[in-house]
Parts: C-alpha cells; structure tokens; sequence
C-alpha cells in the first residue's frame, strides 16, 4: 500500500498539512516533537484499541479540564481513517472529548496508522456506512485546517485548528 | 424606483465584490472538477440517488423519523414558517435558553426563525462569519453559499471599527477573522441551544452531514447541550452510502474547493460531553452527555413541488451555488438582485415559485436568460433554465393581457393567454423579420425615426441606446432561390435551416455557408422555414414555441427522410434542437431532428474530418483572430469544432472564456436590463481589448453575440464561416 499513503502523504501537503512517519515504537517520539506546548490529547488507545499507542510519558495532557483545553496550543488525537485521494482525516467523536481537542485548539497533530488510509472517498463512505449501520455513530470528515474566506480573502484558522500535522504510523510486519 | 435603477444601484454599490469573488469560485469550479476522472459519472450519480429519494420521499420520511426517535431525538415534520418557529421556540422556552448559536442555514433564513427567537428576547448569534458580518450589518445574504460575497474586506473593517470599536483598528482580512473568532468563540461555549442546518439527511441510520469549512457548526453542536436542526424535507437520501457523489461534487461545484475543510456526519445525540466551560477542575471526560436532539423538517410547499412535475426537479438542488457563480448575470448583479425573499440565482426561480410564490420569482426571474451556463455545472444535472422558462410562462398566465390593441394584427400569437406585450413583440420576432424584409429599407428608414424609437421604448420597453436590426431586402431564401448549386457531384447533402436573422438581416453569413459547403462537395438546399421558437420560448411562452417546434418539425423531416443532412447556422437554434426541442417535441420527432442536425461549423470540422478536402476553402497564413463562442454552444461541447476548423484553415485563434456576451437574444434590448447587458459584455470586451488580443479581428458564432460585440468594439465582427470563402 506504498502508494496509498505516498497520495495521502501529497494530498496533505497541498493542503499544508505537515507529516512526519513513525514507527509502532517512535510514535510517542514524534508526538512530542510536533505537539507545540502546552498540548492536551485524548488516550489514542481510544481509536486503535491498541496499547501500544499511547500518551503516558509525553508532555501532553491527557484528560484535560475546560481550562487546559481553554489554554491548549495542541490537542492530540487518533484518526480511525485517512483518505488518500483528499488528504482527509476521519475524526470519532468520543466520549473522551475528542471533538473538543481537536477542534478548540490552534493546532490539530493527528496520529493515524498507514494501514488505515483508504485510496478514495467512495472507499471510506462505504466504511462508515456499514460503521454507522452497526453503531448509529458519529464522524467528521476533516481535510486540513479550518478556513475561511468571509472576511475578504483566505484565512487558516477561521473557528477551528489553523495547523494540522499528521503522524503516519507503520507498524512492522 | 424602476427596475433599471435598482439594478443600476446594486451593481454600483455592490457589483465589483460579487463580480471578483464569483468569478474566482467559477474559475476555481472550472479546476477542480477537471481533476477528476468520474465527473460526469457522479454528477448522474448524484441525480440518481436525488430522483429516487424525492421518488420515496414519504416513506424515507417515516424511516428518518423512526432511526432519529430510536436513537433519542425527535422529529417534528412542520407544514410551514410559522408551525417551524413555533416549535423552535417552545424547545428554546423548555431549555430556558438566553442565548442561542446557529450554523450557516438557508433553511432557517427561510423561515426567518432569527426573528422569531428575537420576539422571545432570546439572543441569536450567527457563527458563521459570512453570516455575522451580515447579522452586524442587518443585511441580507447575496449568495447561497458565502453569504457576505457583496462586502468587500475593507468595508467589513470599517462596519466592525465602527460597531465594536476595537483599541487597534482592524484591517486585514487576517485581523479580522481572528477578532470575529474571538468575539464568537466567547458567545458559543456561553449558549445553551445550537441551531443547524443539514445538507443532507440520510434515513437509515438517522444521520446527518452538515458542510463546512471554519469549523463553527462543529462548535454549534459540540458546545451546546440542545441541537435543533432546521432542513427542508427533500434533504432526506436513503444512506450514509449515498452520500459520497454530493461529499465528492458539493464543494468543487461551489467555491472550487475539493473538499471543505470540514464534513460532520452526526448522528445526535452525539457522545461528546456536555462542558461546563466556567468549570476549571473537572476533566472533560467526567462531564456526562446529556444532550437533546430536535429535527425540525420543513414542507413549507416542498411536498407540493413534489407532485409538481416541472418544479420537481428544483428538490434535487443541494445548494452548491454552481448556477449562481456560472451565471453572466448573476456576476454582475449578484443575490440581492438576482434573489427573491430566501434564495438566490438560477435555481431560485424554482424554490421561490414553490415556497413563496409566482410574484416573487417574478421579480427576478427574467435576469435568467436562458444561456444554459449552469446546465453543465449543476451537480444534479438540474435543467435550471427550463424552469426559468416555465415559471416565466406561468407568470405570463397568470397576469392580465396588456394593450391587446397594440399588439393585435402586428404579431398574430399563438399565446391564448397574457404575456405581457414586450415578451409578445420579442417572442413574435418571426413576423416583425418578415414585414421588416419586405418593406425594407423603408422598414430600416422608418425604425431609426426618433418618433418610432420613441413608441418602441414607450411601447416596448427596447433601450434607445441599442442599434435596430437593418433588414435586407433580398432575404436569403430568396437569394439561394435565384442560383444553381455548384456542386454535380454531391459528396453530401444538406439542408440549411436559416434563422431569422441570418435569412432577413445577416444575409452575408448565409451566403458564406451555402459557399463553404459547396466548396466542400455539398449539396444544399435553403427552403423557408419557420422560426425556431427561440424567441418565443426565451419570453415563456411554452405554447407557441411548441407550435414554432411542431412545424419545424413538418418542414424539416422530408428534407431528412431524403438523406440530408441539417445544417444550423445559429447556435441557440442548433441548442434548441438538440435541447429544449425534447421537452416540446414527442421523442420519435425530437430524436430524427437532433441526430441529423448540425451547427454549421460542426458540420464543417465532421466533413474535413471525414477526408473533404480543405483546399477548397480560403486559407490563412497565421493571420491571428480571436474567437467568441456561443454560450449554449458550449454548452453542446460544440466551441472546439469552430477552434478547429479555424485552426486547420491556418489562423492563429485566441477564444474569450466569459460565460455569456451579455446580450442573450432580446434580454439586451430591453431598457430595463441594457445597463446588465452592457455591464455583462464589458467583461467580454476587457479579454477582447486585452495585450495581443485588441488588434485581431473578431468573429464570434451567435447573432446576439455579434450584435453586442459590434456595440462593444470598434470593430465589427464576422461569423466564423465567413472568414472560409473570403
């Protein structure tokens, strides 16, 4: 699948989307490297059902209050699917908050694992199609930062994240 | 205040902001939707799943109602504005909610719910910044998708420096979306109710997709612990599976975005905690998720347009804006011109016909012109001009006959009923053409006296400053009549079917495309015909164009059923066969017509294309020209083919890309509309006049484009086949 997350990978960029690759073991590397201070996140076993990802021992906050998340530069979450074709990551909406940290901070560091990217939209409706049947959930499709152009011209930030960074993660055979 | 000062005013006031921003999402559509492989395959796509909802629409109803009550909301199915508001207001009453937040929603401008909350001293903010701007300035939205479009950045900082007075003056686009995120963000963690919209509604599972980009409507919802939604009944689709050809098409066909920054697909409640923001100590994932959902669907008349089966379509929109952003006119005037009470460009006509009423889609509708621009750039494949022109023929119905007397005798007119008397003069140009050949140029002479311009813009409404056509007295029926075909030896044969202008006041192009096609080994042969119906049919008058069709049809068939070709020289003819002719026509009759039928450049390109030799034609030396297309023209794909033809005939070609020259058959002679017609071509005339454009000759394809573009330019354009028998 090479590939895929080779047009994920340029998807995101168009989009100034900054990506950095990580390994099962260097995720938490990365995180702390991209989340600019003072970080919150949400436990991203929560998305993979993995402990192998975790937050412990990184300087991001997890479980944050109104008022860590009312200060919070970076808010960390998982991403259950990328899709290539758009650069597009597929947010839950848990009961953790995870819309919350993702979306009331200035940037928006998204872990998602290289054997989740699909290679194009049709792919990921049909997933959250057969999902949403079994669960009645939630998501948000969420392709770079929130913008707008109501004020005149193109602006990074609008109500949202003004900077998302992606980490692939491949996992070893 | 006329109609022509309005529209004066609003392009004076607001034109250049709406000319700049909806040019730049129509570039930006023209881009985005090139890059991808399936476009036209998920445009049919989309109709299809819209066809076979509002087909099903009672039962997905009930199923929508059945998933949204089982996941834990309600639904309220509401007959109009007033039971919607009704409804709305009581749930904000049972929350005892002070302030409400609201998500960008044409549905709830609709019904005007902000008023009704005001009434209830509730505070209602609107989040989307678009929206805010125009909630500061109590100012109507102009667009369907960016409401602001008509505000320019600087007047949006003088309107926040003035209302809010910030310590530093805020100028740049950057300061001043950073102070609204702000000043919002406070208002939305503070609010109790948070109204949305939906874009669409899918049945099975109770979810729903709400399209954006700044990430408000995230807020919307997740900060409030009450979520009503306000859509019209025709968003519901079967399933989240469905949703994928509008996620794929919504935003490339709007803005020319591939895909807005955000697509929430909710299914509410949702599980997000409900935070207490004031609440310093609690970790968010203590907050429990004590939420309440309201779905309020709107009929306000949908259920009606749905039995209705011209208006029917007009539920398939998914409110993109591509028709607004595509229209010539629209470019110029924008929504507040080009709108009734809700709804704004093409599409409107439908909607406000179908909620509001025929007087208010008649205060706009005919800046529809009937060009066909959007028809390719709807994502739902919705004939938006045909119900432009149904909607105009209801219009026409419904209104009193005006000065029989007048008209009576001067255009006989197969219209039973009311239209008014400048849509009959226009409508009935066929006979107006022949009284006009036959008495010229006394015609000519008579026409150009100040008295008779002046009872024609009495009469008529047609703009004094616009040139009258000079009719010939030889038409060119009768011309073809007096010689012998040069072709023995025929490699094909056609039948050339003259258009009004071409046989009465353009006679020279029909003279150069009899010779072109003869010096290409064809036979051919220019009988009377009637006219199209194109006139008639761009003034709503539905009956007689039918009949302008029927006959067509009559005089044209045995030409075909003796293996000749149709050869079209004006393109809104050639569009109407190929188009608006199957509406009007039975389709055994519309088929013959349209597969036989070729605009004469076409027809040319298909015959040197099939080995004819082109020697025969004159031949250029790079000589350089530029080229304006037909706007139905383009439509058909038909552009490339004059482009090649010219090309192969050894000329240097630069064509324009505005989407319409502005005139639009007689919507350019009309004194109320002269002033949009002439602002429209201007466009046209900037790429003409352009470095490296404004020394070469002009040709363009369309009688109305080279009526406009000879008042645009000193220089006076030709037809394109005339510069092959020069």
């Amino acid at each position: 699948m090479a590939t895929t997350d080779t047009s994920f990978e340029r998807a995101l960029d168009e989009l100034g989307v900054s990506v950095t690759r990580a390994e099962s073991d260097t995720v938490r590397e990365q995180i702390e490297e991209t989340a600019i201070a003072p970080a919150i996140g949400v436990p991203l076993a929560e998305t993979f059902g993995d402990t192998a990802f975790s937050l412990a021992e990184t300087s991001v906050e997890v479980d944050p209050t109104p008022a860590t998340l009312r200060d919070a530069t970076t808010g960390v979450t998982g991403a259950q699917l990328g899709i290539a074709d758009y650069g597009t990551l597929v947010l839950s909406l848990t009961e953790r908050a995870s819309e919350l940290v993702s979306l009331f901070v200035e940037r928006h560091v998204a872990v998602v694992r290289a054997a989740d990217v699909v290679g194009e939209m049709d792919a990921a409706i049909e997933e959250l199609d057969a999902e949403f049947s079994e669960t009645r959930g939630s998501a948000i499709l969420a392709t770079g930062p929130s913008a707008t152009a109501d004020m005149g011209a193109l602006v990074k930030g609008a109500h949202g994240p003004k900077e998302v960074h992606v980490v692939l993660v491949e996992e070893g055979e | 205040m006329s109609k022509a000062d309005e529209l004066r005013e609003v392009m004076r006031t607001e034109g250049a902001a709406i000319a700049e921003n909806t040019q730049a999402f129509n570039e930006g559509r023209y881009e985005s939707v090139a890059d991808l492989e399936d476009y036209e395959e998920l445009k049919s796509e989309a109709r299809a799943i819209k066809e076979d909802a509002i087909e099903r629409l009672p039962e997905l109803l009930d199923e929508l109602t059945e998933t949204v009550e089982e996941n834990g909301g309600t639904v309220y199915l509401a007959d109009d504005a007033e039971d919607a508001n009704a409804y709305i207001r009581d749930v904000v009453d049972d929350r005892e909610a002070e302030r409400v937040v609201k998500s960008k929603s044409m549905t709830s401008e609709e019904i005007e719910v902000n008023d009704a909350l005001k009434a209830d001293d509730v505070d209602v903010v609107e989040t989307d910044l678009g929206e805010w701007v125009l909630q500061v300035a109590d100012e109507a939205p102009s667009h369907i998708v960016a409401p602001a479009i008509h505000k320019s950045r600087e007047a949006i900082a003088e309107l926040f420096n003035e209302v809010f007075d910030p310590e530093e003056p805020l100028e740049t686009a950057q300061e001043l979306t950073h102070f609204a995120r702000e000043k919002l963000g406070e208002q939305i963690v503070d609010a109790e109710v948070g109204i949305t919209g939906a874009n669409f509604l899918a049945a099975d599972t109770g979810t729903m997709a709400l399209v954006t980009s700044e990430g408000n409507a995230r807020k919307t919802v997740a900060a409030t612990d009450t979520q009503i939604t306000v859509a019209g009944v025709e968003k519901i689709v079967p399933s989240v599976g469905d949703l994928d050809p509008f996620i794929e098409l919504i935003g490339r066909s709007g803005t020319g975005q591939d895909i807005t920054s955000y697509v929430s697909l909710l299914t509410p409640p949702v599980d997000t905690p409900v935070v207490d923001f004031e609440d310093d100590e609690t970790p968010l994932s203590e907050f429990d998720s004590d939420r309440e959902f309201h779905l309020v669907l709107i009929d306000n008349g949908r259920m009606a347009m749905r039995e209705d089966d011209q208006l029917r379509e007009t539920l398939y929109c998914i409110r993109c804006s591509a028709c607004s952003n595509s229209c010539a006119n629209f470019q110029s005037v924008g929504g507040h011109a080009f709108g009734g009470e809700t709804y704004s460009g093409g599409i409107a006509t439908g909607w406000e016909a179908g909620i509001e009423g025929l007087d208010v889609a008649e205060e706009f509708n005919d800046l529809c012109t009937g060009c066909t621009r959007c028809v390719n750039a709807c994502p739902v494949e919705i004939d938006i001009p045909w119900i432009n022109t149904v909607v105009r023929d209801r219009i026409n119905r419904e209104g009193e006959r005006p000065a029989d007397w007048l008209v009576d005798g001067l255009v006989p007119d197969e219209e039973d009923e009311g239209a008014p008397l400048q849509k009959r003069f226009f409508g009935n140009f066929e006979t107006v053409a022949k009284l006009g050949s036959t008495t010229a140029p006394l015609s000519n002479w008579l026409a150009d006296t100040s008295a008779s311009r002046w009872a024609m813009s009495w009469a008529l409404d047609i703009d004094p400053r616009r040139d009258l056509p000079t009719f010939e007295r030889e038409t060119l029926v009768e011309w073809a009549g007096k010689r012998d075909s040069t072709v023995s030896d025929p490699e094909r044969r056609a039948v050339l079917y003259l258009d009004l202008y071409t046989n009465h006041v353009q006679v020279d192009r029909g003279k150069a495309a009899v010779r072109a096609l003869e010096a290409l080994g064809v036979d051919v042969v220019v009988p009377e015909a009637p006219s199209s119906g194109r006139a008639p049919l761009s003034q709503g008058m539905v009956a007689t164009a039918q009949d302008h069709a029927e006959r067509v049809v009559d005089s044209l068939s045995p030409h075909v059923e003796d293996g000749r070709d149709i050869v079209v020289v004006e393109p809104s003819d050639h569009a109407l066969f190929q188009r608006e002719y199957e509406k009007l026509l039975d389709s055994a009759a519309f088929t013959d017509l349209a597969e036989n039928s070729y605009e004469v450049l076409e027809y040319v390109y298909g015959l040197l294309d099939n080995g004819a030799d082109g020697s025969a034609l004159t031949t250029a030396e790079g000589d350089e020209i530029a080229y304006h297309s037909h706007c139905q023209q383009r439509t058909l794909g038909l552009e490339a083919h004059t482009v090649a033809v010219l090309e192969e005939c050894g000329y240097n070609v630069v064509t324009s890309d505005v989407e319409c020259c502005g005139m639009a058959g007689s919507f350019g002679y009309k004194g109320d509309y002269y002033e949009v017609s002439m602002d429209v071509g201007d466009r046209l005339r900037g790429q003409l006049q352009a470095e490296g454009v404004r020394d070469r000759p002009v040709v363009a394809s369309g009688t109305s484009c080279l009526e406009q573009i000879d008042s645009l330019l000193e220089r006076q354009p030709r037809h394109p086949v005339e510069l092959l028998v020069d």
